[in-house]
């Protein structure tokens, strides 16, 4: 399995340690042939279907309902329903058991969503695993917790549930966001319509089996899939609330869809955050981060810190340790255990990066890109780095969503604010220094949601999290979640 | 500090083209990065591969007062066979044993290729005055030991006087002569990773060959996370001067599993150049026996009781 190869006195050192192939079992998981829409508890015949596959191999997984308007519309319907028959009465101690409930059935069934995310969405299985799922249950231990104790969120303000939210997520994180999206829902007396991504809709399908293993009521959590079509009659139909994460340009559009209805509304877009790295940062531990920042999740991250601003007398050392770390990420089978890179999540993300990329290097980018064998089926990028990056160029301008950096570079603390926030996201931020006063006086100036220090892409179901400008506005998690999914009397 | 090599295995810290950077290390993104490599799954061959290198990677080591001439040529035995039924078993790296023993050491591993190490300068507290240090590194070299294991004075370095703890270095290492020096920063005492990335450069600079994480002696010995941290400086001081510096965790690891990480975590940092006892050894007693019961396992499929095991 190894090369041993001579050296120097004749000792035979090995060239490398090849680790043979660990991957988790499929087994745990039942994959359906077909699915329909789970409207009302039960799963009703779609009119129309398209076929899911895995981005690492292309491999059709399942056939699943592409939502007509009708069908969206009596999702919508059975939710009202739903909401006026009981669950918006019900007391929120009777409303959180639900929710502690389904929060332990993700953790026990945690394995068998982990595989299921990683084959349909192409995130390697220790993402899924140790980062898409723990969350996912912390978010429904965590709204649990508040169902019961609105009065003492808002006092004085009489919180009562908005009523039917319509609920359309991602393809990065797509049980996570189904979490982020139900949990405060749920406990704040709402009854939801979800659509999961196009791309990525089984763990969201699969969810379904634990909504009746809960035994919530009926027609509280009803999910339909498919395209755009679906999400654009979800905005359209009956609803009090959209909530809806994904890009910009989609983003807008809801939000001139929806102008004048009434319609509460949060938008949570992208992004394309600054992570800077000062020179009296640690550094091994900042390339960590730099590397986590944009090649988690293949980049696939609204958040991703996608701008590396290196403070200009240590650019030479960063960028050496950087490509020296990222020789060995491993790319590859998502459902490999040691697998540190997956799979694009579909051949349109493909092409845009592709796309993006050459326009970097068009436009006189210099392109760094490990060595690394990509599998000839499926959907690859390798792990990509551009330096001598101007601000001006696209590759630093536009959100990529792929496991590209852009390193750029800065002078003094006051030249890192104005590159950093000149962009018209504002999602989140990273800041690399031992020095604590730095990092309070960047914090202030950074205009961005989230502004992380010497760490990067940490989520807490308690800390909330959402956009300045384009990136959205409205927070998820925290206290603050809870607001969108209500109404005040004072 | 030092302004120019004092030896020839010394360097300089460099003051162009840039001022010289100690640097430091966030504890909380080092542990993270320790954990996640801590969670590679390495099975069959790879698996194999692993074991085979750390035995050939073990200082063996007994260091009790109660050490005898028959404990260890006991163990000498054992270091050269490991497991006396298995021919492809390969030897340990070295013996690891206290100066007085090094007389009994050298006799039984004399033609072996299993090498002969001492600790010494006042081990394991480093307390002494330096003449009585240098004293005995000359001994245990006169007496045939191939590697020397010191100890830093930690009561210098935790009060400041870091060129004290050099100069010693410096001049054990001079005592040394051919025998290869590994430094002892005795990791549990120093109480932060900083601290444990400036006495591991510190320890370079004045020309260890090998870094060493404890005496063994105290609780906390090794661990991955500030094994890491020592791989980091190693690697710092390589890309800037070119010489590679060992490693050596020692103390607290026991089962191969552990091992593995160990190897797992050195080669993802410093690469398949320092998969070789010459630049990696792992300081134990009680790993090889764990080590050999899973290379059984991974070769028959079942596991064999202890008995079938020599304990030494």
């Amino acid at each position: 399995m190894t090369e041993l190869e001579q050296k120097g006195q004749g000792a035979l050192v090995p060239s490398g340690w090849d680790y043979v192939p660990a991957p988790e079992s499929r087994e745990i998981v039942r994959i359906d042939e077909r699915y329909g829409h789970f409207v009302g508890g039960e799963w009703l015949e779609p009119r129309e279907t398209y076929t899911t596959i895995a981005p690492a191999s292309e491999e059709p997984l399942a056939e699943v309902g592409q939502a007509t308007p009708e069908e969206v519309q009596n999702a919508i319907a059975t939710a009202r329903e739903a909401f006026d028959n009981g669950w918006s009465a019900l007391p929120g101690s009777e409303r959180a058991k639900y929710l502690f409930r389904i929060a332990r059935i993700l953790q026990e069934r945690s394995r068998e969503f982990a595989v299921l995310e990683s084959l349909n969405g192409g995130k390697p299985i220790k993402e899924s695993r140790d980062v898409d799922l723990p969350l996912a249950a912390a978010h429904f231990f965590y709204y649990a917790g508040w169902a019961d104790k609105l009065e003492y969120a808002f006092p004085n303000r009489r919180p009562k549930p908005v009523g039917v939210a319509g609920q359309i997520i991602p393809w990065n994180f797509p049980l996570l966001m189904l979490a982020w999206k139900i949990a405060p829902a749920l406990a704040c007396g709402n009854t939801v319509v979800l659509k999961p991504a196009e791309t990525t809709p089984l763990t969201a399908l699969l969810f379904c089996d634990v909504v009746r293993q809960a035994e919530l009521p009926a027609g509280v959590v009803n999910i339909v899939t498919g395209d755009g079509r679906a999400g654009a009659a979800i905005v359209d139909g009956d609803v009090d609330k959209i909530a809806f994460t994904g890009s910009t340009e989609v983003g807008k559009a809801i939000q001139r869809q929806v102008a004048g209805t009434g319609k509460k509304l949060t938008l949570e877009l992208g992004g394309k955050a600054a992570n800077i790295v000062f020179d009296d940062c640690a550094l091994d531990q900042a390339v960590e981060g730099i590397v986590n920042g944009i090649y988690f999740n293949q980049g696939h991250v609204c958040c991703a810190g996608s701008r590396l601003f290196v403070q200009e007398s240590i650019h030479d050392d960063v960028v050496e340790k950087l490509k020296r770390r990222m020789k060995t990420l491993r790319v590859g089978d998502p459902l490999d255990k040691n697998t540190d890179v997956g799979a694009i999540n579909s051949r349109a993300q493909l092409e845009r990066i592709r796309e993006l990329v050459a326009a970097g290097e068009e436009e006189g980018a210099e392109i760094y890109q490990p060595p690394c064998r990509l599998p000839e089926q499926g959907y690859w990028f390798a792990p990509t780095v551009f330096t001598n990056v101007a601000q001006s160029y696209r590759i630093a301008q536009e959100e990529i969503f792929g496991p590209v950096l852009s390193v750029l570079t800065f002078r003094t603390p006051a030249e890192a604010v104005e590159k950093a926030n000149n962009t018209p996201y504002g999602l989140s931020a990273g800041i690399w220094t031992e020095k604590g006063s730095r990092i309070l006086w960047m914090a202030e100036r950074m205009r961005a949601g989230v502004v992380w220090a010497n760490t990067f892409n940490r989520f807490d179901p308690a800390s909330p999290f959402g956009g300045y400008k384009e990136s959205g506005f409205g927070r998820e998690g925290g206290r603050h979640g809870l607001e969108p999914y209500l109404e005040f009397q004072s | 500090m030092a302004q120019s090599p004092v030896l020839a295995r010394g360097f300089e810290l460099p003051l162009e083209p840039r001022l010289p950077r100690i640097g430091s290390v966030d504890a909380v993104a080092l542990e993270a990065r320790a954990e996640s490599l801590a969670k590679r799954s390495i099975k069959k061959e790879a698996k194999l591969f692993a074991l085979e290198l750390a035995i050939r990677m073990t200082d063996l080591t007994t260091l009790e007062g109660a050490d005898t001439p028959g404990k260890v040529h006991a163990l000498a035995t054992k270091a050269v066979r490991p497991d006396p039924s298995d021919e492809s078993i390969p030897s340990c790296a070295a013996l690891c044993v206290y100066p007085n023993l090094v007389p009994t050491a050298v006799a039984r591993l004399r033609g072996t290729g299993v090498k002969v190490a001492s600790v010494a300068t006042a081990f394991p507290s480093g307390q002494s005055p330096l003449d009585g240090k240098v004293r005995e590194t000359e001994e245990v070299v006169a007496m045939g030991a191939d590697e020397v294991d010191m100890v830093i004075d930690r009561g210098a370095f935790l009060s400041g006087r870091y060129a004290k703890v050099y100069d010693e270095i410096v001049q054990v290492k001079r005592a040394c002569g051919e025998a290869h020096l590994k430094v002892i920063l005795e990791v549990a005492e120093l109480g932060t990773y900083d601290n444990v990335r400036r006495a591991s450069l510190l320890a370079m600079a004045a020309g260890a060959d090998f870094v060493k994480t404890s005496t063994g002696k105290l609780s906390g010995a090794a661990t991955l996370p500030v094994t890491l941290c020592m791989l980091e400086a190693i690697r710092d001081v390589y890309e800037e001067t070119g010489r590679m510096v060992g490693m050596k965790p020692a103390g607290g690891i026991r089962q191969a599993k552990q091992a593995v990480q160990y190897l797992v975590q050195l080669y993802e940092t410093l690469g398949a150049e320092w998969l070789t006892p010459d630049l990696y050894r792992i300081g134990a007693s009680t790993l090889l026996n764990d080590v050999l019961m899973q290379i059984r396992k991974e070769r028959t499929g079942r596991y064999q009781s202890p008995d079938y095991f020599t304990v030494d």
